[in-house]
């Protein structure tokens, strides 16, 4: 029993904390609502109460699953790259672009706007990699200076050049058809770029623990000077890693607008990089766990979405509640205590074995 | 008189299983030099935190000056008259040295000014009390290390502590800093002081020691007068085992040179002169042990040669092959291994597990990766393999660097190096902090490599491995090669002193002696 908690101490304490956020919810809902009942099945079991909030559920994941790995692959090597959120964007703003003025067949046309949309968040990446290599800037801060550079310059791109003035909202040309992620689950949001992300997140979790690449990027990240020591070419790590993250978001971004709205129609930048990081860091940087904890963070999400729907309950309590939630899962020393305790029994235990075998 | 620290029965385990105490007991007699010896992951360091409450033990009692106690933390013991020295001296390296010894302890004036004034008057007062000459006005940062042990005593001192504890002191001193460290405890002694004294060199716990105490594996072994043990019978009992101390016999076959190096100058960014125009070579099957002060280019020196810093001008060459302005790892390919002076800032990557601190010069060669495919089965045989070879007591390959004693960290380390059939060996402090055993592994793998026709570059600050394993040596002073010795039984570590002090310089003074 006591192994069993050692071993899976992580999945254990994560567990706990989600329940202990669970009850604060509780407390918290059951104060502030008129109906009570109402409130938690909304909130808890919310997404589970009908086909097409099921598929929000998994649609919503899907940007959060690729901004989490976007985030992941530059932490794995130490980099702090926090840019997810630019590169999501401004891949989705040039992308839009690159859609509304080419025509191609559907294939080919899906996957050049896919590749322009993450070379164009690559670029995103490089910038703070190459400055970080290179003359060792902050990426932290350029990266977060980038998001506000992509903000602007997309929303210059779509608002001045690709609005579409027809429409009774500030949004770009619808995309062509040739350039639609289809939607397969009929009575669901569900699209291929929920297959996209899922196919990425396993990719590069074989990429980062099975390939040479992916052995630099870690070993970099665990210690640079080791890297360096052992010829590992950590230049080229710091500027790949961040690469390849911005490469991610940017895909992330334009997935939504080929699956979702097909079109760009974002005024506001929608945050799915800032969830990268907490899934990212929920997941520790590990992409199987991205998933989970990105399909934990969209959870929370759209159980919020309709409770906010359906009851009394203000939309900032909802974030409250969420945060709190979070905020338990990403505290580490959380019950580590009670680990050691644990730990040091269990070597107790084992002193005693060893004595009386001798 | 009654001892004044009685330990009974510590045993500490922590937070990752490891037990580092099994049960421990020693009596440490008043106003004695008492000297503990033991292994790396013995439990000696641990012992001590325990003494001064920077860790608490999970069973076991605690009596001092008669009394038993239980310290929370290093504050209550300090309160209580014990210091300790750490290995690592904890100074502020950007305040004087007057600052440094009251720091946690300083006068105020007006409720948040340091009052100078008093702080020298204090300072200056300790320093005559104890016979002490330190620059009380200098920054540390500007300081030898052997001052700013002295510094760190006198903060122990001012603290009116009576039992002191010195963790590994004489690591990073000089044979004359020994020399005058030890003066000093004497001193201490004759004023009433307790010093536990903690080291691997078996010859300074003879020569200080009143009492030794030798613990093997988290139990003390044995508790005797200094004077009954001698210093073989010292290492067998804290390794449990026979131990070889003699100078390896000089090599027989030498081939031809391997590594060259010439006019070797590297001027770092604050346009101080490293290594000041250096040449000499390393010839196939000998090694070439470098001694010297540390801070006397020795580091610079070998991350030229390997290829983690730029010279500013001259050459090296591996093999005939100019390498001066290669890449680690192009140096690498030239099988040119390199054992670095810090294991765990260049060494191993910690966190990661043994396998991957393993491949980390090969991963990207068949077999260990075909394509950009790592091959983790071979991988983890390959390791499980060297973890036999090399004796490294791990669970297996994926067993995390952090979990194992600094030992066998080295191990994983030497490992790694030797496995992949170097042609020059780069040995920087190979034996640095590691235990008698360990370190009689160390020098029989550069030996046998040695004998098998490679070249090792031995660079240490350890003169009595200088001495054992070298079959030339040289004396690196203030960035230049001053003296060149064959390794005979009349080179002894007080003839090359002055030399690494640079008193003495064969290029100078062509009358002097080789």
């Amino acid at each position: 029993m006591e192994k069993f908690i050692i071993k899976y101490f992580n999945l254990i304490r994560i567990i706990i904390a989600i329940l202990i956020g669970v009850v604060i919810s509780v407390v918290v809902i059951y104060i502030i609502t008129k109906n009570p009942s109402l409130s938690f099945r909304s909130f808890f079991l919310g997404p589970f109460l009908s086909k097409g909030r099921f598929g929000d559920w998994i649609e919503l994941s899907s940007p959060i699953i690729l901004c989490g790995l976007a985030i992941a692959i530059p932490f794995q090597a130490e980099q702090f790259n926090i840019g997810a959120e630019g590169a999501l964007f401004i891949g989705a703003a040039v992308g839009t672009a690159f859609a509304v003025s080419t025509h191609m067949p559907a294939v080919l046309h899906i996957t050049t706007v896919l590749l322009v949309a993450g070379l164009t968040g690559a670029i995103w990446g490089f910038i703070p990699g190459i400055l970080k290599a290179k003359w060792k800037t902050d990426e932290l801060v350029i990266s977060l200076m980038m998001n506000y550079v992509a903000y602007f310059l997309g929303l210059y791109l779509i608002n001045y050049h690709f609005r579409d003035k027809a429409a009774g909202f500030l949004v770009s040309y619808k995309l062509p058809q040739t350039a639609w992620l289809a939607q397969f689950i009929p009575g669901t949001r569900i699209h291929l770029g929920v297959i996209i992300a899922f196919v990425f997140a396993i990719l590069t979790y074989y990429f980062l623990y099975h390939t040479t690449t992916g052995y630099e990027i870690r070993t970099t990240g665990t210690n640079k000077n080791f890297a360096r020591f052992g010829g590992i070419n950590v230049f080229m790590v710091i500027v790949l890693s961040q690469v390849i993250g911005g490469f991610l978001a940017g895909i992330g971004g334009m997935t939504e607008v080929m699956g979702l709205s097909r079109r760009f129609n974002w005024q506001m930048s929608p945050g799915y990089g800032w969830d990268g990081v907490v899934v990212a860091i929920i997941g520790q940087n590990n992409p199987l766990f991205i998933i989970l904890a990105a399909l934990f963070l969209s959870y929370l999400r759209i159980g919020g979405q309709i409770l906010n729907l359906l009851s009394d309950i203000p939309s900032e309590m909802v974030i409250v509640i969420q945060s709190l939630i979070i905020l338990l899962i990403t505290a580490e020393a959380f019950l580590q205590r009670f680990k050691n305790r644990i730990t040091i029994r269990e070597a107790k235990m084992k002193e005693v074995q060893n004595e009386s075998d001798n | 008189m009654g001892p004044i620290l009685s330990l009974k029965n510590i045993v500490k385990i922590y937070p990752n299983g490891v037990v580092a105490n099994k049960g421990i007991n020693i009596d440490i007699e008043e106003n004695t030099i008492h000297a503990i010896v033991g292994e790396n992951g013995a439990g000696k360091s641990t012992l001590m935190k325990i003494i001064f409450g920077e860790e608490t033990a999970e069973d076991g009692e605690i009596f001092y000056q008669g009394e038993q106690v239980h310290f929370r933390n290093s504050l209550e013991a300090i309160d209580r008259g014990i210091g300790m020295i750490h290995q690592h001296l904890m100074l502020a390296p950007e305040l004087t040295v007057a600052e440094n010894m009251i720091l946690g302890t300083e006068p105020i004036k007006f409720g948040i000014f340091l009052h100078s004034k008093k702080i020298l008057e204090m300072t200056e007062k300790a320093c005559k009390e104890f016979g002490f000459e330190v620059p009380l006005n200098k920054r540390v940062k500007d300081l030898p290390v052997g001052t700013r042990q002295r510094i760190e005593i006198l903060k122990v001192l001012i603290r009116n502590a009576k039992l002191i504890i010195l963790d590994e002191p004489t690591a990073v001193l000089t044979p004359q800093e020994t020399e005058v460290l030890f003066k000093s405890l004497r001193d201490l002694q004759k004023r009433g002081k307790t010093i536990i004294f903690i080291s691997h060199k078996l010859k300074e716990v003879k020569q200080i020691a009143d009492r030794v105490t030798i613990i093997r594996d988290g139990k003390d072994i044995v508790t005797e007068n200094a004077k009954n043990l001698n210093e073989h019978q010292i290492a067998e009992l804290m390794v449990g085992r026979e131990i070889n101390f003699q100078r390896i016999p000089l090599p027989v076959n030498i081939g031809a040179p391997f590594l060259k190096v010439q006019n070797l100058t590297y001027i770092n960014e604050e346009n101080i002169t490293k290594i000041n125009n250096i040449s000499f070579e390393v010839r196939k099957g000998e090694i070439v042990g470098i001694a010297g002060v540390e801070g006397n280019g020795q580091t610079e020196l070998v991350e030229i040669l390997t290829g983690l810093r730029q010279a500013t001008s001259g050459h090296a060459y591996v093999n005939n092959e100019d390498i001066t302005h290669l890449t680690p790892r192009q140096i690498r390919e030239k099988m040119v291994a390199h054992i670095p002076e810090d294991r765990m800032q260049n060494g191993v990557a910690e966190h990661a597990s043994i396998q991957e601190n393993i491949i980390v010069d090969r991963y990207y060669k068949h077999p260990f990766s075909k394509g950009i495919i790592l091959d983790w089965k071979y991988i983890e045989n390959y390791t499980a393999d060297l973890i036999k070879d090399f004796n490294i007591l791990a669970q297996s390959g994926k067993t995390p660097v952090s979990a194992l004693s600094g030992g066998n960290i080295q191990k994983v380390v030497v490992a790694r190096e030797l496995s992949f059939k170097p042609e020059l060996i780069i040995a920087d402090q190979p034996t640095r902090g590691i235990d008698v055993g360990s370190e009689e592994m160390v020098h029989d793998l550069l030996k046998d490599a040695r004998d098998k026709g490679i070249a090792v570059f031995l660079i240490s600050a350890d003169l009595d491995e200088v001495l054992k394993i070298s079959s030339r040596i040289l004396v690196m002073y203030d960035g230049e090669i001053v003296a060149e010795f064959k390794n005979t039984e009349d080179i002894t570590q007080e003839k090359l002193g002055p030399y690494m002090l640079g008193v003495k310089n064969q290029n100078k003074a062509s009358v002097e002696e080789s």
